[in-house]
């Protein structure tokens, strides 16, 4: 069997998911970083923007992350987020919606979040 | 109908209202119970997790941070006090004021000026009818907050502790919230939040699971990593205490009106005596009557016939 890691993204008020992993795409703040198995303990500051997982049946989970904290250790991945949506959770529509106003009312921050979850959908 | 008798009836009629009308509360809060307790169940991951990561850089780097630092001499405090928005919920929000107020009078005691901070509107009401300062003051989220709101909330109290005491910051914040012990027991607890001391949530951490924390590699740097690491952690912690309270508050609500429907009840049943009582005193005040004047008849009868 492969080596995987088991993987925890939960939001402020929900566990989003969790199960087995052999690799998980995150950004932080100095840029994208990729886990795989036996990474050395890291605690790194999140940036808003699309994790990727990939599952050790070979699937991929995308989720939208908006700011938060990733830590590993023992081969245990945890993502914390305030907010975190899966790619399947989101409504594409909505999310274009709220991208357009935000762009349109010069809301800088509701435009990133609407930006991230599109970028999320388009990396699924 | 006698007039004693229609007003037991009338009496009976409004109180089986009330009857029903607490008794609709009562289930009410019992569902809601569940469904908070569920909510605080569903944010545990996530304040397990920023515990353990806080404890990790508590515990892997000698970082100092101004949430974490405790000043030489105190001289000001935050109280952030949660109550609800709605009563009918026993002593609940009394409960929560005076561990507010013995809160305050200690720290009063200690030297510290007190600036407080409300949630819920029956906090609010007892601090403005008794004209007492307020700092800042939510409402209209306590039944059921979301994280949004404990963010909105811990925003300004971590604004005033990291600005200058000279310049109306804050040296403490502590937080004053009604524990959910169980079904039955809610305790109003206070709590110091800030400053941290990271010494304390790695001893609590460890005393929990027997582990040694790995040497983590930090990104971008420790410093960075406490930075947002730290507003995050009082943000949830908030949250939590926002979560526990609302599911006592209802547990509360639940038991007040359970008591109620059982008051009703028992008024029920004795005015229904009454009433009976009543009745049958009247009936028996009627037959009277009625013998009497069969008798009296009678008595003329036989008086006429001689």
């Amino acid at each position: 069997m492969a080596a995987e890691l088991h993987v925890e993204l939960v939001a402020a008020d929900r566990s989003v998911w969790s199960g087995e992993a052999t690799l998980v795409v995150a950004r932080t703040t100095s840029g994208d970083i990729g886990v795989m198995p036996g990474h050395q303990p890291l605690l790194g500051v999140l940036e808003s923007g699309p994790v990727t997982i990939r599952t050790t049946d070979g699937g991929t989970v995308v989720a939208a992350v908006h700011g938060g904290f990733i830590s590993f250790a023992d081969n245990k991945l945890s993502l914390l987020a305030e907010i975190a949506e899966l790619s399947d959770e989101i409504d594409v529509q909505r999310a274009e919606r709220a991208f357009e106003r935000a762009k349109s009312e010069a809301d800088a921050s509701a435009e990133r979040r609407a930006d991230v979850r599109l970028r999320a959908v388009a990396a699924r | 109908m006698g007039a004693q008798l229609r007003v037991y009836k009338r009496r009976i009629k409004s109180v089986t209202a009330t009857k029903k009308i607490t008794k609709a509360m009562e289930m009410i809060a019992a569902s809601r119970v569940v469904k908070a307790q569920r909510k605080v169940a569903a944010s545990t991951p996530y304040a397990t997790e920023l515990t353990r990561a806080v404890t990790a850089v508590g515990t892997g780097s000698n970082t100092q941070h101004p949430l974490t630092t405790e000043a030489e001499s105190a001289t000001r405090a935050a109280v952030l006090l949660l109550t609800s928005d709605r009563g009918l919920a026993g002593a609940f929000n009394s409960n929560a004021i005076k561990a507010a107020e013995q809160l305050t009078a200690r720290l009063v005691a200690e030297g510290k000026e007190v600036d407080t901070y409300i949630v819920g509107r029956r906090g609010v009401a007892h601090y403005n009818f008794r004209e007492r300062k307020i700092a800042e003051q939510w409402s209209g989220f306590t039944d059921q907050p979301e994280y949004a709101d404990a963010k909105a909330v811990a925003g300004p109290l971590i604004e005033a502790i990291e600005k200058d005491t000279a310049e109306g910051g804050v040296d403490e914040l502590h937080i004053v919230y009604t524990e959910f012990v169980s079904m039955m027991t809610q305790t109003a607890v206070d709590g110091r939040l800030l400053p941290l001391s990271l010494e304390e949530v790695a001893a609590e951490e460890s005393a929990k699971k027997d582990e040694i924390l790995p040497l983590y590699d930090f990104e971008p740097s420790a410093e960075d990593v406490l930075d947002a690491l730290l507003p995050r952690y009082v943000e949830s912690r908030i949250y939590n205490a926002m979560l526990q309270s609302a599911a006592s508050k209802h547990a509360a609500t639940r038991r007040a009106m359970k008591s109620a429907t059982d008051n009703a009840g028992d008024l029920i049943n004795a005015l229904t005596r009454s009433a009976n009582a009543a009745r049958q005193a009247e009936i028996t005040q009627e037959i009277s009557e009625i013998v009497g004047g069969a008798s009296a008849l009678a008595d003329a009868t036989a008086g006429s016939d001689k």
